[in-house]
């Protein structure tokens, strides 16, 4: 056993709203993995995580038919969309912070690494406009 | 024989430039999915300012791109652009087909979502209870600003089987927009709960446009390819359900298992109870087949009955918000924006300027990550404050960004002060209060009329 990001492991997400409600949800790269983060990935986890951010409960859900769980995060808005005060008042990036967490994961997995992102199309692009870095 | 159906637009703002590559590609209907919880605020709003507005406004742009190949018999628009005033978006879909000289095309309205006029009565009628709170109605702070249920596919396929080419409507749930062409063109019966939750699930899979074909994609997004030229979804629909997501083979982007998998969990709550106003969709029965080349096929949807309530949106003013930026560079960079926020609230305190709710961001260091944002010895090179506020009162809120400017010569050191630059107006914050509603208490009031374009 040992710790490791659920962004290590390579899963993806995507976040939505509903109201005050965060809909964030994740996704295995694999089977093996799904397994790993059904049973490790718990509600009461997700509502640790958020800490402060998420004044309500935490719910999970499962979709074994596409290796992922959706959870949904109550209060977690700041009031909901046009009524909060925050930058992210959709909850969008809530994807991303929900795979900074760290759990247990056997050894097979353990020497996992997330793709690194290659935008070197991106930099040939922008240096095309005239941008020096 | 499979009908075609597009996802033409993802929300209000979104461009009408991938509507041509959907008709290039031929697609029986051209869905346009325009609104939001967010977009019937933006909407109303506008309402409030002119009687005539309440419908997106780009609606006559996407029927410039989209009109000629209705008239041509290639294919038929349905659209929620109506947002809260569907009349005014018929007049606007009709004045454009009269300008494009496409005379003859029938543009049918679908009314009957909008409740603002009669909540009075329904309040009567039914308790009206916040759907996530559980507070009762006589807390919501009146006046209603809007109140919209969420309509189903029923009076789509009305418009439809009275010879409608553009159907024009309020707040019908985004999937139906998509899940009616499919009832209508396959005769699915209104109890065929499978083939219901199939056609909803291939509405969900479309109705955020470039969602389903490499956008907002968490994994690997950097390999998709040419992402300034992402192409909108379509679905090939047979009539026993059964689903392909592809797109049009020209464009760039990409439909995969993870692209379409990405989008089928969004914003669903329990994926095993998915509630449209036409059916209770079980996602999690989906069966999603990568066929490789930009076709992803999906089978063995189940459904079950539709509840006996539509989702209503009830909206209500909720203050005025107004924001500052201020920006700091290495070294402390993160500190000194801490101090800078603490100086202006004390000097607003100071200024005897009530401010109901405060919301203090340090861009760079933890503004969106939060509590998630693992503590680091790593001093950031550079931090972005940005303070946000609420005033129950619109000047006064104007009043609180005016104590950010002194601190450009008052505070530590290198602050950048934004405020002032480009205005910055206060906006009006709006509450949203969820609810269920007995369609029954709806229903009679939903109607549908067919022009026909002179």
């Amino acid at each position: 056993m040992s710790r490791r990001r659920l962004y290590d492991l390579g899963c993806g997400y995507r976040a939505g709203d509903k109201g005050d409600l965060a809909d964030v949800a994740l996704f295995a790269p694999d089977l093996a993995t799904y397994d790993v983060i059904r049973d490790e990935v718990t509600a009461s986890v997700v509502k640790r995580h958020f800490g402060a951010r998420v004044r309500g409960r935490v719910d999970r859900y499962e979709a074994p038919n596409v290796w992922a769980l959706n959870f949904v995060l109550h209060a977690a808005l700041g009031g909901g969309g046009p009524r909060s005060l925050r930058s992210d008042n959709l909850g969008k990036t809530l994807g991303g912070a929900l795979v900074r967490l760290e759990i247990d994961v056997p050894d097979e997995l353990a020497g996992r690494q997330a793709a690194k992102p290659d935008v070197g199309w991106a930099v040939a692009m922008l240096r095309n406009v005239g941008d020096p870095d | 024989m499979g009908v075609r159906v597009a996802g033409g637009q993802g929300f209000y703002g979104d461009t009408p430039r991938s509507v041509a590559g959907l008709l290039d590609a031929g697609v029986d209907y051209l869905c346009l999915e325009a609104l939001a919880e967010l977009t019937l605020a933006i909407l109303q709003k506008d309402r409030q300012r002119d009687e005539t507005r309440g419908y997106t406004r780009d609606l006559p742009v996407y029927l410039h791109e989209s009109l000629p190949a209705v008239a041509a018999g290639q294919t038929k628009v349905i659209t929620n652009a109506g947002g809260i005033n569907p009349a005014a978006a018929a007049r606007a879909a009709i004045d454009t087909a009269r300008e494009l000289g496409l005379t003859g095309l029938k543009v049918a309205t679908v009314l009957g979502d909008d409740l603002l006029a009669r909540l009075d009565v329904v309040a009567t009628q039914a308790d009206l209870v916040h759907l996530e709170t559980g507070a009762p109605f006589r807390d919501f702070p009146a006046p209603a600003l809007f109140a919209s249920a969420y309509l189903g596919a029923r009076p789509i396929v009305d418009a439809l089987t009275r010879g409608a080419d553009v159907v024009i409507t309020g707040r019908v749930a985004d999937a139906a927009l998509f899940l009616a062409p499919l009832v209508y063109e396959h005769g699915w019966a209104w109890d065929d709960w499978d083939r219901l939750a199939a056609g909803t699930l291939v509405g969900h899979l479309l109705e955020c446009s470039g969602q389903s074909a490499g956008g907002n994609l968490s994994v690997d997004w950097w390999t998709v390819p040419r992402p300034w030229d992402l192409p909108y979804p379509i679905a090939e629909v047979e009539a026993d359900g059964t689903a392909v997501i592809t797109k049009p083979e020209s464009a760039g982007g990409r439909v995969s298992f993870d692209t379409v998998r990405h989008q089928l969990l969004y914003e669903v709550h329990d994926p095993a109870a998915y509630l449209s106003p036409d059916v209770v969709a079980d996602f999690t029965t989906a069966t999603v087949l990568d066929e490789g080349e930009d076709r992803v096929r999906i089978t063995g949807m189940r459904g079950r009955p539709a509840t006996a309530t539509y989702k209503t949106l009830l909206c209500h003013h909720a203050g005025w918000a107004s924001e500052a930026r201020v920006a700091f560079s290495w070294p402390d960079a993160a500190e000194k924006a801490t101090a800078t926020a603490a100086i202006f609230v004390e000097r607003v305190r100071a200024a005897g300027l009530p401010v109901e709710e405060w919301c203090i961001e340090r861009w760079g260091v933890d503004a969106l990550g939060g509590p998630t944002v693992p503590p680091s010895t790593a001093e950031p090179p550079e931090v972005m404050l940005r303070v946000a506020w609420r005033c129950a009162d619109a000047s006064v809120a104007a009043q609180v960004a005016r104590e950010m400017v002194p601190l450009t010569l008052s505070a530590p050191p290198a602050g950048l002060t934004a405020v002032g630059r480009g205005g910055n107006r206060p906006s009006e914050l709006l509450g949203i209060w969820p609810t269920l509603l007995d369609k029954t208490l709806v229903d009679p009031f939903v109607s549908v009329t067919v022009e026909e374009v002179p």
